[in-house]
């Protein structure tokens, strides 16, 4: 499970691909910036990677098991936080507090 | 006058710091229970710098993902980052390794403070900008290391810290909802995610999901501009 050379390789690829995304605009695409496509995956793709994602970090468990219920109820709590106040740090440490809390006194169990 | 540039700079970022030390010490946390030292989590902080990045690649990580996977992923994630630098071409007049530097520190926060703060009469923009950026990467790398560490010592149950990605991306998607208040995209990757993750594939569901999105988004909007009554 611990594999250092493996964490290192990741590291280097996630240092790369971060610098990446940073660099781009400043030396080739202020020159295509403004174009029609560019602007509609700019504006499109960055949603559908946050739901991707949130789905891919429920992956390995059984969607439609009650053992599910905890997660169910932790973005809720999350989402009622971020409309009601709207800061981010709040949002995530209180919904995962939630979770925690369901999970280790084994609410819905 | 040093002194006083240093008291401006920490002033404008205080808010960044109660943001970045907790927000680090959560993935520290979370980092630790992989098992490594407590060193690589400082090393994701000063390399990486990247929050929602970080996050995910501790569930990369404990997944064993591949690296080309993980390559696409990040890139994707941090998209965002691309149409920030835009906006930043004209005001940064930095070169060489200064130039190297606020390039690559270039985080939301940053972005925001380096668009919306101004350097206080008499003193250099860069100077100015480079330091915001050291102190931002300063509190995220005490939060990350501080987090790793305490993560090896602590021996109350952290079960369910894991929770702070899912919370995360959850909240990043209100966000992007705020900006667009179009459902289309978020009902689309719903929709795809789930349908790949239950009956193409658990393992490389991300990778697939991606694919079939960027198609499907092209295609929409391919059949948007498809006006058969324009002239």
């Amino acid at each position: 499970m611990e594999s250092v050379p493996y964490l290192i390789g990741v590291i280097a690829v996630m240092t790369a691909a971060t610098f990446l995304t940073r660099v781009l605009p400043f030396v080739v695409l202020y020159k295509v910036a403004d174009h029609p496509l560019l602007r509609y995956l700019g504006r499109f793709l960055p949603p559908v990677m946050m739901v991707l994602l949130l789905i891919y970090s429920f992956k390995n468990e059984d969607l439609f098991d009650k053992g599910f219920l905890p997660e169910l109820a932790g973005l809720f709590a999350v989402l009622v936080l971020h409309l009601s106040m709207r800061n981010a740090l709040v949002s995530i440490l209180g919904g995962t507090g939630c979770y925690m809390a369901l999970i280790q006194l084994g609410g819905f169990a | 006058m040093a002194t006083s540039l240093n008291q401006t700079v920490f002033k404008a970022t205080v808010p960044v710091m109660f943001g970045y030390i907790p927000l680090g010490m959560a993935f520290g946390v979370l980092f630790s229970e992989l098992g490594y030292h407590w060193a690589f989590a400082s090393a994701m902080g000063i390399f990486i710098f990247a929050g929602a990045a970080q996050f995910l690649a501790v569930g990369l990580l404990a997944n064993q993902a591949g690296l080309l996977e993980i390559f696409i992923t990040t890139f994707l994630l941090n998209s965002r980052h691309v149409f920030y630098g835009i906006s930043l071409i004209s005001s940064m007049k930095a070169k060489g390794w200064r130039r190297f530097y606020l390039i690559f520190g270039l985080t939301d926060e940053t972005f925001s403070l380096l668009t919306s703060t101004q350097p206080p009469e008499g003193v250099d923009r860069t100077d100015y900008q480079l330091r915001v950026t050291f102190f931002n990467q300063s509190y995220w790398v005490i939060g990350c290391t501080l987090g790793g560490w305490l993560g090896s010592q602590i021996s109350f149950s952290t079960a369910g810290i894991e929770f702070v990605l899912p919370a995360l991306f959850m909240v990043l998607a209100i966000e992007q909802f705020r900006h667009l208040r179009r459902a289309m995209p978020f009902l689309m990757a719903l929709v795809i995610g789930l349908l790949v993750l239950l009956f193409i594939s658990r393992d490389q569901m991300l990778l697939i999901s991606i694919m079939i999105s960027v198609a499907v988004l092209l295609l929409y909007r391919g059949g948007e501009r498809w006006n058969p009554y324009r002239t």
